[in-house]
């Protein structure tokens, strides 16, 4: 896999992906006229206002107003527009969840739902604000598709993507600067993994990650294998619809035991996307790294990342666990 | 600005919607469950919208020249299905499956199954919204096209449909008429007990909307707020259209039990011979 050559160097490009959401969305701007961008009060935040500015008649400002906005871009999908809606996930998917699953699932209306500043990583904001559940959210509502890219470059391509599709989407989004851990060349596609860390022996377990925790997950993973401890890392950027045949083949290539890693409630989210898929075609010992049934707090992204047990320490915490299982 | 209705039209009219009437009571007697007070009161509106106003074509449901209808209190899809029938848009014999299973009349909307409905709706005060992002599109794209959105008035409670207001008075969108079914019931009761409403026009009107209201079952009262609403090109306007619900049938106009549920097959025949025969 063709990966940012610097991805083990301490001076890495570190990029928001929701950056990446803004240039993504420009260059789906630029392909289709349809494209069009609503803004629940937060344009500069969720970085829709270079499409703003690029295209000022394409683009809606909804004020406050997240349930509004999502039956809005239902209506505009009905007449043939792409729309894209904007804001804090907690919001939307988390404030406008059940006109999302009326007005945009139950009508298969192609709208993208974009959802930044999701989990602890918001930081100083504190816990109301940082959206732990949406992928849960969004991933039990029929038609919807459900993709987070694990840095900008991903989030472009990504987006690049979902404009192209034609049905529901969502794109979780973070607030602070990460890791640029792909290169332009990697590939993406919607609704497949890809691995990202192979060891240099034969892996006895295997991360499956989404989201900027794929840097610590690489991290952690390469510090294991100086450890003499080697696993794979697969990067599940597309949650839902699940990649079986990937999840699968890594399962049996990294030892049958898994770690999921993700920024999110253990409970629902891409973890349990993967245990729902594994119970039922191949039993796997499992661990669950993301938050413990609990909310989150005021800190910086760090801070909480290790508080929440999160990081690459905790990782490899969890791979030294799993293996006495 | 008044287009003044032919006798012989308002005669027509009456006998649609005494059809639709008479469908809605059969389809719902079928059904053994669903909403009766609420279509029966709007099926004037439905009447005049579907056998005088509307620029469409049943023959060709995805006309894209054709004006947006979107229901939004979707419970009183009843109305909305008989209507489409008696239209043409589906064949009569069809309202019998009403809230079947494989039915394409679900109990409430879903544009899945009937796609000649402009969207799925039930849970209440979503279609506002949708509507204004119909109008919105369809400005963009420079198109003329009337867009329609029909609400009830307890749904006004739901705080979306004032999240919509707010948007369709800032783009000042003229192309959009909201009607509302003003029967004054809701589930728990009158909406003057459950969460008071007045004053609605002003409401509306504070929302930088046009507000209109009418008599809901007089077709000429209608007909002048529909031609003073689309006269009206620098903000939407809102109907608020005085209903009965039950309308039609005598022994349960008003009656606020008739809002959730279907009659008896001996019901169903007194009232149908009643709206047969309204001196009876």
């Amino acid at each position: 896999m063709i990966l940012n050559p610097k991805i083990f160097s301490s001076d890495i490009e570190m990029k928001a992906t929701r950056e990446g959401f803004s240039e993504g969305l420009l260059l789906a701007g630029d392909e289709n006229k349809n494209v069009v961008a609503l803004c629940a009060d937060l344009t500069e935040s969720v970085k829709m206002d270079g499409f703003t500015k690029k295209y000022p008649e394409r683009f809606f400002e909804m004020g406050i107003a997240e349930q509004s906005m999502a039956s809005v871009a239902s209506g505009m999908a009905a007449m043939g527009k792409v729309p894209f809606i904007g804001s804090y996930a907690v919001f939307s998917p988390g404030r406008n969840w059940e006109q999302i699953r009326t007005t945009i699932c139950y009508n298969n209306a192609n709208v993208k739902i974009i959802g930044s500043h999701s989990g602890v990583t918001v930081g100083e904001d504190g816990g109301s604000h940082q959206c732990l559940e949406d992928i849960a959210l969004a991933r039990v509502l029929p038609n919807m598709t459900v993709i987070v890219p694990c840095d900008a470059i991903e989030a472009k391509k990504a987006t690049v993507a979902m404009a192209k599709t034609n049905t529901p989407a969502y794109l979780r989004l973070s607030r602070p600067k990460t890791a640029v851990i792909t290169a332009e060349e990697t590939p993406f596609e919607i609704g497949k993994s890809q691995v990202f860390f192979t060891p240099k022996e034969k892996a006895v377990a295997g991360i499956v990650a989404c989201g900027h925790l794929v840097y610590d997950s690489i991290k952690a993973a390469k510090e294991l294998e100086n450890e003499g401890i080697f696993v794979s890392v697969l990067n599940l950027a597309t949650i839902k619809p699940l990649d079986e045949e990937g999840v699968l083949q890594f399962v049996e290539s990294s030892g049958g035991k898994i770690i999921a890693v993700e920024e999110h409630q253990k409970y629902g989210g891409m973890g349990g996307a993967v245990a729902e898929f594994l119970a039922k075609n191949r039993p796997t010992p499992m661990e669950f790294i993301g938050a413990d049934d609990v909310f989150g707090q005021s800190g910086t992204p760090d801070e909480l990342i290790e508080r929440y047990g999160m990081g690459a320490s905790s990782i490899k915490e969890a791979i030294k666990r799993i293996l006495e299982r | 600005m008044t287009t003044i209705l032919s006798n012989i039209k308002i005669k027509e009219l009456e006998e649609k919607a005494r059809d639709i009437r008479i469908s809605i009571i059969e389809m719902l007697a079928e059904a053994k469950s669903g909403h009766t007070g609420g279509p029966l009161g709007m099926a004037d509106v439905f009447a005049l919208l579907y056998f005088y106003m509307l620029k469409h074509d049943p023959q060709n449901p995805s006309w894209s020249e054709r004006d947006r209808l979107v229901l939004s209190n979707g419970h009183i899809c009843p109305v909305l299905y008989a209507t489409m029938a008696h239209a043409g848009y589906l064949p009569l014999e069809e309202l019998k499956t009403l809230r079947k299973f494989g039915s394409r009349l679900q109990g409430h909307p879903h544009r899945e199954f009937l796609p000649a409905m402009e969207t799925s709706s039930g849970p209440l005060g979503e279609g506002l919204s949708q509507a204004v992002g119909m109008a919105l599109a369809l400005r963009v794209d420079g198109k003329e096209n009337q867009v329609y959105c029909l609400m009830g008035d307890g749904e006004l409670n739901e705080g979306q449909i004032w999240e919509a207001a707010m948007l369709a008075g800032k783009e000042k969108l003229g192309k959009l008429i909201g009607i509302v079914d003003r029967n004054n019931i809701q589930i728990d009761g009158s909406t003057d007990k459950v969460m008071p409403l007045l004053p609605l026009k002003e409401k509306f009107e504070a929302f930088n909307w046009h507000a209109i209201e009418a008599d809901g079952h007089d077709f000429q009262s209608l007909n002048n707020a529909l031609v003073e609403a689309q006269a009206i090109t620098d903000k939407p306007s809102i109907i608020i259209a005085r209903t009965i619900p039950g309308k039609g049938v005598p022994e349960i106009e008003n009656d606020y039990h008739w809002h959730g549920k279907a009659p008896s097959k001996e019901e169903a025949e007194r009232f149908i011979s009643v709206l047969k025969n309204p001196s009876l």
